[in-house]
C-alpha cells in the first residue's frame, strides 16, 4: 500500500472517533485517524493533573488577558487557567454568530474526551419513538431494541458506573458499582419519592468513571480533577480507553495536526475516495485515500466538512441532496435551577471528592401527562457541606473567624436542568464565505435559538426544581433561570441527521451518508431528535454498530 | 471548576450565603485592560502581609496569612485578574486604610499594634459589611471587601492553608458519602 491509502479513514479523535478507530482496527482494517489538533499522550501531557492548587498562579482563576483571548469561551466556566490548553482558541478558529451561540471546542487528539463530564445515559423508545408520535421532524430510523446490545457493548468496554435503578425510559445498563450519595442527598431523595407518588427519582448519576475491576484499566482515585487529564486512566477518554486498545491492533496510524478540509467524491461510482488533509502547522495539503470514512470531527465541524465537499453535482456539500444539511441543530439547553440550605445533618461529612452527582431523570409528559411543551428535561446536582467561602455573620475578622472557617459549614443542596431542544429545521449552520479562519478556511454561521417549547420548559424546571426542594424540607429555596444560550451544553447535535427517507435525512439508519455510503457520519450530528440525557454514549453505541456494520458490507463488496 | 461543581455553587449563590461569591467563582469578569502603572513596593506587600494576617492571623492550630505570602498573592491577582476599576479601589483603598489607622490611632497601619490592627479592621470590616448591604450590583466594591476576600482565597487555597488549617489530601482512593463527623475536625481543603 502506498503510504497515503488506508482501509478507513476516521477523520476526529473525540469520543466517537476513538471509538471508531478502535473497532475498525480490530476487526482488521487499517486505519488512518486525522486529528486537526496538537498530539496529546495519555498520562505524560496531563501537565496540569497533578499539581496542587497553590501551583497555579492565579489558582485556576482566569486572568484579563485569557477574557480578552477567549472571547467565547469566557462566557461560560471553561475558560480557566487549569487546562486552558485544551479549549480551541477563539482567534485561530472564529464561527459567525447570526445568533448568540457559545460554542466551547476542544481541538487535541481525545478532543473533549479529555475534558467532558462523563455522564452516560441511555436513550430510549420514549425518546426514540417521539417525534413519530408527536410529528416532530422525521422518524428515528431505529428503536432501542436495533441499539440497546450497542449500548452494553460500549458500557462493558468504556467502564459506567451507575445503579440498576429500574426506570423504564431510563434503561439499566452494564454497570460497574455505583457511587454513593451522600447522607443529605440520600434523605432528600426518599423525601422526593414520597412527596411525589414514587414517580420522582433521584439516583445516582451514571458516570464513566472506573469503580470496579475493568480489564486494562485502574480505578477511580475519587480526586474530581478528571478534567485536567487522569494519570490512573480512571475515566473514560480517548486516551485512557479507546486509543490503546487500536494501537494494540498495530492497525492504527495517528496523524495530529491534520485539518479535513473535504471529502473526495467520485461521482461515477458515487463513493468518497479519500479526504483532503491541511497540515495546520506546515499549510501544506495532502490527500488520503482509503475504502471507508468515518467523520467524527464533531457535530458541527463533521458539517462543515461535508459542506466544504461540494461538488458540481452536490453544490451545497456532501450529504446536501434532501437540503437538511446543516440543520435542525440541537442542545440541552441549561442555566436553570434551584438550591437551598439543609438543616441538620451537621455531624455527617464525607470522605474523598465524587466526580459524580446525582440525577433527577426526565418525569414530565409521562404516562399521558400532557403540559403546555413536548418533552421534558432531567435535572442534575450535589449537596454538600459549605467550606471556607462561606460568610459567617457573627465573626468579623480575627482568630475566631480564622478557627471557625477550618471547619465545615451547613449542608447544602443544588440543581440544575437540561432540557430538552427539539430539531428545527429553521435552527442552522451554514458556510460563511465571507470569512475565514487561519488557515483561510471559511468558517460556520450559526443560526440558533431556543423557541416556545423550550421557553414554556425553562418555566417548569424551574418551578420543579423549587417544589421538589421545598418538599424534601430544604431551606430558603432559591431558583433562578439564568442563560439558556444554545451551546452551553455542549452537546451539539443535529445539522446531519438520519433517518428513513433519502429525501428528508443525510445519513440512512446505519450513519451511511445517502449519497456517498461508504462516508459514516457518527458523532453527534446523526441525532434525530436530542432527547434530555448527556449524549456521549449513544454516539458510542451508534459508532461500534456503524462500524461493525461498515465491515461486513465491506465484505459483502457492497462499498 | 467542572460544571457539576459550577451547578452545586450555584446551590450556594441561591441559599444566599456568599458574600462576593461571584468574585470567588469567576475572579475576574468582564474585559478591560489591566492599569498601566500598578505599583506593589516591597513596603505595600508587607502592608498586604499584615492586613492579611489581622483577618487570619497565626493561631496554636495553623499559622496566618503572612505564612502563606499573602501580599505576594494580593499582588498577582490584582495585577492580572482584576479589572481597571477594581484595582484602582484596591490601590486606593490601601491609602484608605493608612487614613484610617492615622484618624484612629495617629500612626501609619505598619505602626500600629497587632491589636490595633484588629481593632482597626474589625471597625472597617463593619463598615464594608454595612455598605455591602446597600450596595447594588452596579455600585463600586468596597476596598476591604476586595481584600478580605482576596485573604481568604488566597489563604486556604495555599500550601499552608490546605495542609495545617484544612486537611488535604490530594487522592484520596475512595468515596464514602456518609461519615461521622465531630466538631472541630477540619474541613476538606478540596
Amino acid at each position: 500500500m502506498a503510504d497515503n491509502v488506508f482501509d478507513a479513514i476516521v477523520v476526529g479523535s473525540g469520543i466517537s472517533g476513538g471509538w471508531a478507530a478502535k473497532e475498525l482496527c480490530e476487526k482488521g482494517l487499517k486505519v488512518i485517524m486525522l486529528e486537526r489538533g496538537p498530539n496529546v499522550e495519555h498520562i505524560k501531557d496531563y501537565h496540569s493533573a497533578t499539581k496542587h492548587p497553590w501551583e497555579f498562579p492565579h489558582r485556576g482563576s482566569r486572568t484579563q488577558q485569557m477574557i480578552k483571548d477567549y472571547p467565547v469561551l469566557k462566557r461560560d466556566y471553561p475558560l480557566n487557567e487549569m487546562n486552558l490548553e485544551w479549549w480551541a482558541s477563539d482567534k485561530d478558529c472564529p464561527y459567525t454568530e447570526i445568533k448568540r451561540f457559545d460554542w466551547f471546542r476542544g481541538y487535541q487528539v481525545g478532543g473533549r474526551s479529555l475534558m467532558w463530564g462523563r455522564q452516560s445515559y441511555r436513550l430510549s423508545d420514549l425518546d426514540f419513538e417521539a417525534n413519530a408520535r408527536e410529528g416532530i421532524a422525521i422518524d428515528w430510523p431505529v428503536r432501542y431494541k436495533d441499539i440497546e446490545p450497542w449500548y452494553d457493548y460500549v458500557e462493558k468496554f468504556a467502564g459506567v458506573s451507575g445503579n440498576r435503578d429500574g426506570i423504564p425510559h431510563l434503561p439499566d445498563g452494564q454497570f460497574l458499582p455505583p457511587m454513593e450519595l451522600n447522607c443529605v442527598e440520600k434523605d432528600v431523595a426518599a423525601r422526593i419519592r414520597s412527596s411525589f407518588g414514587g414517580k420522582r427519582h433521584m439516583i445516582i448519576g451514571r458516570s464513566a468513571n472506573v469503580t470496579g475491576p475493568l480489564e486494562g484499566r485502574q480505578q477511580c482515585q475519587f480526586r474530581d480533577k478528571c478534567w485536567l487529564g487522569c494519570p490512573f486512566g480512571g475515566y473514560f477518554s480517548t486516551q485512557s480507553s479507546t486509543l490503546p486498545a487500536a494501537m494494540k491492533t498495530g492497525n492504527l496510524t495517528l496523524r495530529p495536526w491534520s485539518i479535513v478540509t473535504k471529502v473526495l467524491y467520485d461521482k461515477d461510482k458515487k463513493r468518497a475516495t479519500g479526504v483532503e488533509v491541511l497540515d495546520a502547522q506546515t499549510n501544506q495539503t495532502y490527500e488520503y485515500k482509503s475504502k471507508i470514512v468515518f467523520l467524527n470531527a464533531s457535530t458541527l465541524n463533521t458539517t462543515w466538512i461535508l459542506m466544504n465537499s461540494a461538488t458540481d453535482v452536490w453544490p451545497d456539500g456532501l450529504g446536501s441532496s434532501s437540503g437538511e444539511l446543516g440543520h435542525n441543530l440541537m442542545d440541552h439547553h441549561l442555566g436553570v435551577g434551584a438550591g437551598g440550605w439543609v438543616e441538620g445533618y451537621e455531624d455527617k461529612y464525607y470522605y474523598g471528592r465524587r466526580p459524580n452527582g446525582f440525577y433527577i431523570p426526565r418525569f414530565r409528559n409521562l404516562n399521558g401527562e400532557k403540559r403546555n411543551y413536548l418533552r421534558g428535561f432531567g435535572y442534575q446536582g450535589a449537596a454538600s457541606r459549605e467550606n471556607w467561602e462561606r460568610s459567617i455573620a457573627e465573626y468579623s475578622i480575627g482568630a475566631e473567624f480564622k478557627e471557625a472557617l477550618t471547619e465545615p459549614g451547613r449542608w447544602t443542596i443544588g440543581m440544575g436542568g437540561f432540557g430538552e431542544i427539539l430539531p428545527y429545521h429553521e435552527n442552522k449552520v451554514t458556510l460563511d464565505k465571507t470569512r475565514t479562519d487561519k488557515w483561510g478556511l471559511n468558517v460556520l454561521a450559526i443560526d440558533c435559538e431556543l423557541k416556545e417549547n423550550e421557553l414554556n420548559m425553562r418555566k417548569d424546571m424551574l418551578n420543579d426544581a423549587m417544589e421538589m426542594l421545598e418538599a424534601a424540607g430544604v431551606k430558603d429555596v432559591s431558583g433562578a433561570d439564568g442563560d439558556g444560550t444554545p451551546g452551553r451544553g455542549i452537546h451539539e447535535m443535529g445539522t446531519a441527521r438520519m433517518g428513513r427517507d433519502p429525501k428528508t435525512s443525510v445519513l440512512n439508519k446505519w450513519n451511511q451518508v445517502w449519497d456517498a455510503p461508504n462516508v459514516f457520519v457518527t458523532d453527534g450530528s446523526f441525532m434525530t431528535s436530542a432527547a434530555c440525557q448527556n449524549p456521549s454514549l449513544t454516539y458510542m453505541a451508534f459508532t461500534a454498530r456503524a462500524a461493525d456494520y461498515a465491515v461486513q458490507e465491506l465484505k459483502r463488496m457492497n462499498l | 471548576m467542572n460544571r457539576r461543581e459550577a451547578l452545586s455553587r450555584v446551590a450556594l449563590i441561591f441559599g444566599g450565603t456568599i458574600v462576593g461569591a461571584e468574585a470567588f467563582l469567576t475572579g475576574c469578569r468582564n474585559s478591560s485592560a489591566p492599569a498601566e502603572t500598578l505599583t506593589f513596593s516591597p513596603d505595600v506587600i508587607s502592608l498586604l502581609d499584615e492586613v492579611g494576617e489581622t483577618i487570619l492571623p497565626t493561631t496554636a492550630s495553623s499559622p496566618g496569612a503572612k505564612a502563606a505570602a499573602i501580599g505576594e498573592f494580593m499582588k498577582v491577582i490584582v495585577t492580572d485578574c482584576y479589572e481597571e476599576k477594581d484595582q484602582q479601589i484596591f490601590m486606593e483603598g490601601i491609602g484608605k486604610l493608612n487614613e484610617a489607622a492615622d484618624k484612629k490611632y495617629g500612626k501609619d497601619f505598619m505602626a500600629l499594634s497587632a491589636e490595633e490592627k484588629h481593632n482597626l479592621l474589625v471597625e472597617i470590616d463593619a463598615e464594608a459589611k454595612a455598605y455591602n448591604e446597600s450596595k447594588s450590583s452596579e455600585d463600586p466594591n468596597h476596598y476591604f471587601t476586595l481584600m478580605k476576600q482576596l485573604t481568604l482565597w488566597g489563604y486556604f487555597t495555599s500550601e499552608v492553608g490546605a495542609t495545617k488549617a484544612l486537611r488535604y489530601v490530594p487522592v484520596p482512593g475512595r468515596y464514602e458519602g456518609c461519615i461521622e463527623y465531630k466538631k472541630g475536625e477540619k474541613a476538606w481543603a478540596l
